[in-house]
């Protein structure tokens, strides 16, 4: 972050000093661009190139089919039940590690980033041992009746595990570099705890919190590895990223991209929304640093 | 190697940062660029350095144009303020840098670089790396990379910022004693008076982006040629008054007008050395109380205060202090012996004005 | 940076209670739960599903895709990060944003658009075709992109092409550009400071990038259920072999493999908190 204030002030005053010769610049853009023109932009344009390929009526078809419609439902409520979790468990997370000094803290802040680097497969493994047919709690759950793994209580748990990290990680540097100073001052002052907590801290990282909202949320929608070991493959019982796979292996191109259209529109404006966030990140802190100067 | 710009300016953007400047540096002069911040004095360094291209005007290093010679080209050691080592290299690495680019062998390279640890003190320092340095010693190694190629010019961007008040001092010495012993043109930009009077030989004042004056220590202390370079060299006291009846009142001091048409406004200058006090209440026209004495060491400030409410800065020596019995509080009387018409803000200023039959000029600070 | 002082602020119990609670119910359990059934496999049982052929082909794939796909970042990423914190040009900030698709896109979306663009009907994949000029140099059958190793490669640079740009990015970014003037003023080019002033400051972060990536693409398997044949021996990777065991009802060698992977995530995650110690050093 303080990289994009430097960004913000060297357009200010143009940064000159030795830098490239034009053509050598204009090849490392060009270069640049046709990376990511190559691994990025081309698929994402074929995604709706793919899906609208044939018009926009086997487009609307498929989006109107009932299963689409359910996977869209389920999609939607993996969200609703993971993304509030995530925060509630962030803020408690950042609240305790950068609050409050006790044994053992880098071994618990090791753990929140543990799921980024584990594979999503190996997270449904863990779930299948624990409460699969041959898990230690399958016959337990067979014997009332009660469902875990290939249902939706499994998905969640996928879905939660897989996204512990995101708003901790985004809470957890803010709230370390502004430090207690402004918490201390609001209990001096005579608030409570809960006061100081929506008065004081909560404004001062809510961006930080959207932040790390729309990239669970994006992760909580798009989950594909650990939510396919934990679910049958039916029609309508599966969200959204997992549709599309049935639908590619039944050869269904264009309801697959029309359906994996809606996934990239998400993306968009996953993208548009932090794109925001972040400009508006960049305005605070200019704000802040020329009122400091002053 | 002599330096001269001829009507350089350097925009940035809309922004004048260096306007029509023109001065020439001769072979091993050492010279201060001197200013406030904003003040263009650095864009002049950078220009000369070659980190900046002018936008305007034409630039000579030893009689060459040099507007199209790129930095790496130009032969030039430069200072950065921060010092910018390189962070990833050690001490003799460093120093070693220049000296590698242009493809020394390295025999001669490495007895160059046991050359300059010797020189600047930092013999067991070789193997460490810029983050493992002092400030003073990080600034020793960043000019002794500078000049471990030899160069042709010597530039530094505000040396002395960097570094705490005492050392400063030692520093500002050191680089006398550097230039008088390596004979190279050396320019150093800084934005403090003091510093500037004390190392240079010559000072060039910038103001917003314009060159004000160049000249020596004395000539811009003594012959300032505006109220700008005035003020910004040493103290100046400032009076302005109504002109009535062909004479300017200011409180209870009376000046000529000066030529000033009645209605008009007479601006005044001088500095504290030209006020004489007395504590015979006889000897001089006027008196006032003295209000506030500060010790600068052998010389002391004192102001003093007209009934009228108007406060003047004058400046004594210790012995005179003590021989003429002032203290705070005691009351004087005094006389302005010399002073400049200040035409406005800034403007140019008119000849000194002796006001007692015999101006013995005072010199100094 | 300020130490946190004392309890005098209140939640203590409260906020690191439900922490350990949230993670160990989610997080602890089951990774206790897997380690555990590992142990129970017994070691020869345990090394011989870890140790099949299969395995050995299905890992080698994995992660040498995974470092091709982390170099050919380590390359465009640094790239990518120089052009974005250097130069201003129209559609940079466009640029910028797009660099976070793989973050954004669900990786089934990702990999089923590579595949359709590099297969061999694809935008890209026709140009290597079968039958097509440049397919023609790769001999008669021409250069199969998607559903082969290649396309593996692909979408595992797909997936982890953010963590390069973004580790090196801010380094770039805070890296005294005065360092690059000293250089210029002691007579260096541009390629000679590149190499020797600024590439040996960047280094830490382009590692960190590099194993980051590594860590991403070594676990993926969305992206790879679209783009990859699923051919054991060639183009399967270890999470499809994970895939193909539970299908078969063989939870113990599916055990046995994601134990594998784990202590390899382990060994890349302590990798990764070294690195950033490192970087951190020359960042300031």
């Amino acid at each position: 972050m303080a990289g994009h204030v430097s960004h913000h002030s060297s357009s200010h005053a143009p940064a000159q000093g030795p830098t490239e010769r034009l053509a050598i610049r204009c090849l490392l853009i060009g270069l640049a661009l046709l990376f990511v023109g190559l691994f990025l932009l081309l698929p994402l344009a074929s995604v709706f190139g793919e899906a609208f390929g044939r018009g926009l009526k086997p487009y609307l078809e498929a989006l109107r089919d009932p299963r689409t419609l359910e996977s869209l439902r389920l999609t939607v409520l993996l969200a609703v039940i993971v993304v509030p979790l995530n925060i509630v468990f962030g803020v408690a997370a950042a609240w305790a590690i950068t609050r409050f000094r006790f044994p053992g803290k880098p071994l618990l802040v090791t753990l929140i980033d543990l799921p980024f680097a584990i594979s999503p497969v190996v997270v449904g493994v863990m779930l299948l041992v624990l409460f699969g047919a041959q898990g230690y709690f399958g016959p337990w759950l067979r014997e009332h009746d009660f469902r875990i793994v290939f249902a939706l209580p499994g998905m969640v748990l996928a879905t939660l595990f897989v996204t512990i990290p995101f708003v901790a990680r985004e809470l957890i540097p803010l709230m370390q570099s502004r430090g207690p100073d402004l918490e201390e001052a609001a209990l001096t002052l005579g608030a409570s705890g809960w006061q100081t907590f929506w008065h004081v801290t909560l404004p001062g990282v809510r961006w930080a919190v959207l932040y790390g909202v729309i990239l669970a949320n994006a992760r909580a929608m798009g989950e594909f590895g650990a939510v396919y070991v934990v679910s049958k493959p039916v029609p309508g019982e599966i969200p959204l990223a997992l549709w599309v796979d049935t639908l590619n292996s039944e050869h269904q191109g264009t309801a697959a991209f029309a359906v994996a259209s809606l996934l990239a529109f998400l993306a968009i404006a996953t993208l548009v929304v932090k794109a925001w966030l972040e400009s508006r990140q960049h305005r605070e802190m200019a704000r802040g640093q020329t009122s400091h100067s002053e | 190697m002599s330096i001269e710009l001829r009507s350089v300016s350097k925009r940035f953007g809309d922004v004048a940062a260096v306007d029509q400047v023109s001065f020439s540096v001769a072979d091993r002069e050492l010279v201060a660029l001197l200013g406030p911040s904003g003040g263009g004095k650095t864009t002049v360094l950078r220009m000369i350095a070659g980190l900046e291209t002018p936008s305007a005007g034409d630039l000579f290093i030893g009689g060459h144009r040099v507007n199209e010679v790129p930095v790496q080209d130009r032969n030039i050691g430069f200072v950065f303020q921060n010092y910018a080592l390189f962070p990833t290299m050690t001490v003799s690495d460093n120093i070693a840098f220049g000296l590698k680019v242009r493809k020394w062998k390295p025999a001669d390279s490495a007895a160059r670089v046991e050359e300059l640890l010797g020189v600047f003190g930092l013999e067991g320092l070789a193997r460490r790396f810029p983050h493992q340095l002092s400030g003073g010693q990080r600034q020793r190694v960043a000019i002794a990379r500078a000049l471990a190629p030899r160069p042709q010019l010597l530039l530094l961007d505000e040396p002395f910022a960097a570094v705490d008040a005492k050392i400063r001092q030692e520093l500002r010495e050191w680089l006398v004693r550097l230039h008088n012993e390596l004979h190279v043109t050396t320019l150093f930009v800084t934005h403090d008076q003091e510093e500037a009077m004390e190392v240079a030989s010559r000072i060039v004042i910038f103001s917003r982006g314009r060159l004000e004056q160049i000249g020596s220590p004395r000539e811009v202390y003594e012959q300032p040629v505006n109220e700008f370079v005035a003020r910004f060299i040493g103290v100046l006291n400032v009076l302005e008054g109504p002109v009535q009846k062909g004479e300017a009142r200011i409180g209870e001091l009376v000046f000529p007008s000066h030529g000033i048409p009645d209605g008009g406004t007479l601006r005044i200058g001088f500095r504290p050395y030209a006020v004489q006090l007395s504590r015979n209440l006889g000897e001089f026209p006027f008196t006032a109380t003295l209000r506030h004495t500060y010790f600068l060491g052998i010389l002391l400030r004192v102001e003093i205060e007209l009934d009228s409410g108007l406060v003047i800065k004058a400046r004594v020596t210790k012995e005179d202090y003590a021989r003429l019995g002032l203290a705070d509080g005691v009351r004087v009387s005094f006389q302005i012996r010399e002073y400049r018409v200040l035409s406005s803000e800034a403007g140019p200023l008119a000849p000194e004005v002796p006001t007692s039959p015999q101006p013995d000029i005072a010199v100094g600070i | 940076m300020s130490s946190p002082r004392p309890r005098v602020l209140p939640g203590f119990r409260l906020t690191l209670g439900f922490t350990v609670f949230y993670l160990s119910l989610l997080l602890l359990i089951p990774l206790g739960a897997l380690l555990l059934r590992s142990t129970q496999l017994g070691w020869a049982e345990f090394w011989h599903h870890v140790s099949s052929p299969r395995a050995l082909a299905a890992y080698r794939l994995t992660f040498t895709a995974s470092a091709l796909a982390g170099l050919i970042n380590v390359v465009g990423g640094t790239l990518l990060a120089w052009v974005l914190t250097r130069y201003r040009f129209p559609g940079r900030r466009l640029l910028d944003a797009l660099i976070d698709v793989p973050f954004a896109l669900p990786t089934a979306v990702g990999g089923l658009a590579l595949a359709s663009v590099y297969s061999p009907t694809g935008w890209m994949g026709r140009w290597f075709a079968r039958g097509s000029a440049l397919g023609d140099l790769f001999g008669p059958d021409g250069l199969k992109l998607a559903y082969s190793r290649i396309g593996v490669v692909i979408a595992l640079t797909f997936v982890s092409l953010p963590f390069v740009v973004r580790t090196v990015q801010p380094v770039l970014e805070s890296l005294d550009r005065s360092i690059e003037e000293a250089a210029a003023c002691l007579g260096a080019g541009r390629g000679r400071t590149f190499l020797t002033v600024i590439l040996p400051a960047l280094i830490p972060s382009i590692l960190t990038g590099f194993t980051l990536a590594f860590a991403r693409a070594a676990g993926e398997f969305g992206s790879i259920q679209f783009i990859s044949s699923n051919v054991p021996f060639k183009t399967q990777i270890a999470p499809q072999l994970i895939i193909e065991k539970l299908d078969a009802y063989e939870l113990e060698g599916a055990v046995a493999i994601a134990v594998f992977l784990l202590a390899i995530s382990f060994v890349i995650l302590a990798a990764i908190n070294l690195l950033e110690g490192w970087t951190r050093r020359f960042q300031s």
